[in-house]
């Protein structure tokens, strides 16, 4: 059996042997819930699409990424486990993208898991339902990028606790790089070309462009990019910190 | 064979592992001794493959650890310090991972679970999960997972630390049955492990080789080689004893206090046949007789520490 793949199983496992993964997806589930009622009001607009949905998913991933993805490499470095991982005739780059692709296709689940929104949707109308798939294929891809971060900062320390604020707050500059909040730190000193290119990293920019249904394969290309250029660091950092 | 060359290991000004050469043959099992700190870990780091050297490298079983990293990886069998595990795995869904990883498949793999199984009786213990299991249990998982694939090089860091006498005779008795085909390597402070299962010993100090020897050959290497310890019984005179045994050409030196004598000889004299004749010509009534082969804590202290003091 392929390597990467033996990890992702293993992983998969191991999220279902602990709370961990029913807490996640439970919480998950409840949230999206609330968000698309209580505060997206998806009944009172009177259309059928899911937009109220969707408009929650980078605020809740936020937090609940990072909480999957803090325990990935620390807890490796933390119980030692890595130093069995690493003497297993397994490459650096296959454990990295395993545990990776387990944890994304986790998140995979539990987005999938709100299939009767969906269908909700389609019994009381008439939603255009290709970009409801680009939405989920674009959510999906933002929980990889975030992910991806996540899993790399997961290598820098040990402690699950400080990988995931670290996270959150580089998720948090991420989501927001083409807004006020961040802009405003860096346009004072650095060139407007620099402005620009740190503007056209907000997940959330993208993000929306998908979810009205515009569909742009730069959009696409720009979480694939994130999500390797992450993984290389991440074994990166893993390679310089497996041992300390 | 694995065949260490020149390995060394830098952690920034600290050297952990200085130009470190060895080699194993199949058959032999190697202990690594050293105080801790010795650099014992970081040279099986290095080996299994877990930590790159600084210079130099090794070669297991023909494949080098820096070239060819996971073919060297797949004959060797490697059980880290501590025997880390995932602790939220059952001990059976964790050794079919081991498997797996090991590219084990179809009847084979199901033999070689099952014996390992058995070997290390682990089948009570198959549902549980790792981190309910005792200390001992934990530390067979690990044994477990190191022979699974039947290696051909076994590394094994301090198999035995903080095992109860019972696991530790299992343990040692484990690896006496499969050091005839195998090349195994363990690590340990325990000096009486080394004689209870290697046939030769390295002794490492501050990552530097100091002795590397059958575990015999290095207990010859005591000043207790070959001594004759005595206790002298009731109605007879321990002194009178001492001063007798002093006047004797080959006796180097008496020690030992009240009814406890121990004599050395001078290099290259056997005291035994001296002794028993003396007790018996002299009527000696003695309690205790035994020649000493030597002690290798006493010799372990010497290496260690007079390199420390130079």
């Amino acid at each position: 059996m392929n390597q990467t793949l033996v990890i992702l199983k293993r992983e998969l496992r191991s999220y279902f042997a602990t709370p961990v993964a029913y807490v996640f997806i439970v919480i998950f589930l409840v949230l999206t819930g609330a968000l698309t009622f209580q505060v997206g009001n998806l009944y009172e607009r009177g259309q059928a699409d899911m937009v109220p949905f969707f408009t929650f998913h980078p605020w809740l991933y936020l937090f609940l990424v990072p909480a999957l993805s803090m325990r990935l490499w620390a807890e490796e470095r933390k119980t030692g486990t890595i130093e069995l991982l690493m003497t297993l005739p397994v490459t650096l780059w296959q454990a990295v993208v395993g545990k990776f692709l387990a944890a994304w296709f986790f998140t995979g689940i539990a987005l999938a898991l709100t299939f009767p929104l969906w269908i909700t949707v389609n019994y009381l109308g008439d939603p255009d339902n290709g970009v409801i798939l680009a939405s989920y294929i674009g959510s999906f891809l933002m929980a990889g990028g975030f992910l991806a971060i996540g899993a790399c900062l997961s290598a820098v320390t040990r402690n699950q606790v400080i990988a995931f604020i670290i996270t959150v707050t580089v998720c948090f500059l991420f989501l927001l790089a083409g807004y006020d909040v961040v802009l405003s730190a860096v346009q004072g000193w650095l060139p407007q070309p620099m402005v620009d290119a740190i503007a056209s990293l907000s997940f959330l920019t993208h993000f929306s462009s998908i979810i009205k249904g515009v569909i742009d394969l730069r959009d696409l290309v720009y979480f694939g990019l994130v999500i390797g250029i992450f993984l290389v660091a991440n074994a990166v950092v893993l390679d310089m910190k497996k041992a300390s | 064979m694995i065949e260490a060359i020149g390995l060394c290991k830098q952690y920034g000004e600290l050297t952990a592992v200085d130009d470190l050469s060895f080699t194993v043959q199949p058959g032999e099992v190697l202990g690594f001794l050293g105080p801790n700190g010795a650099g014992k870990s970081t040279t099986m780091r290095m080996i299994a493959g877990f930590l790159t050297p600084t210079k130099g490298t090794a070669t297991v079983c023909g494949h080098d650890i820096l070239a060819d990293p996971i073919a060297a990886k797949s004959v060797i069998g490697y059980l880290p310090e501590g025997a880390p595990n995932y602790p939220e795995m059952t001990c059976g869904a964790f050794l079919e991972f081991i498997a797996d990883v090991r590219g084990l498949s179809g009847g084979h793999r199901q033999a070689r679970l099952d014996d390992v199984i058995e070997r290390l009786h682990l089948a009570p213990v198959l549902p549980q999960a790792i981190d309910t299991l005792s200390k001992g249990f934990k530390r067979r998982v690990g044994l477990a997972q190191a022979i699974l694939h039947d290696p051909q090089v076994l590394i094994l860091d301090e198999p035995t630390d903080g095992l109860d006498p019972n696991q530790k005779f299992e343990v040692r008795e484990l690896i006496r049955k499969m050091a005839s085909d195998k090349i195994i390597v363990i690590s340990t402070h325990i000096l009486e492990e080394v004689h209870a299962v290697c046939t030769r010993a390295i002794i490492i100090a501050s990552g530097k080789l100091l002795a590397d020897d059958t575990p015999q050959a290095l207990e010859a290497r005591s000043r207790y080689h070959n001594a004759v310890s005595i206790r002298v019984g009731e109605g007879t005179a321990a002194d009178a004893v001492r001063d007798v045994l002093r006047a004797q050409p080959q006796v180097s030196r008496i020690e030992g206090e009240g009814d406890q004598i121990t004599a050395f000889p001078k290099p290259g004299e056997l005291l035994l046949p001296t002794i028993t004749g003396l007790a018996n010509s002299h009527g000696w009534h003695l309690d205790e007789l035994h020649l000493e082969i030597g002690r290798l804590d006493e010799v372990f202290r010497d290496i260690t520490t007079s390199r420390d003091a130079a």
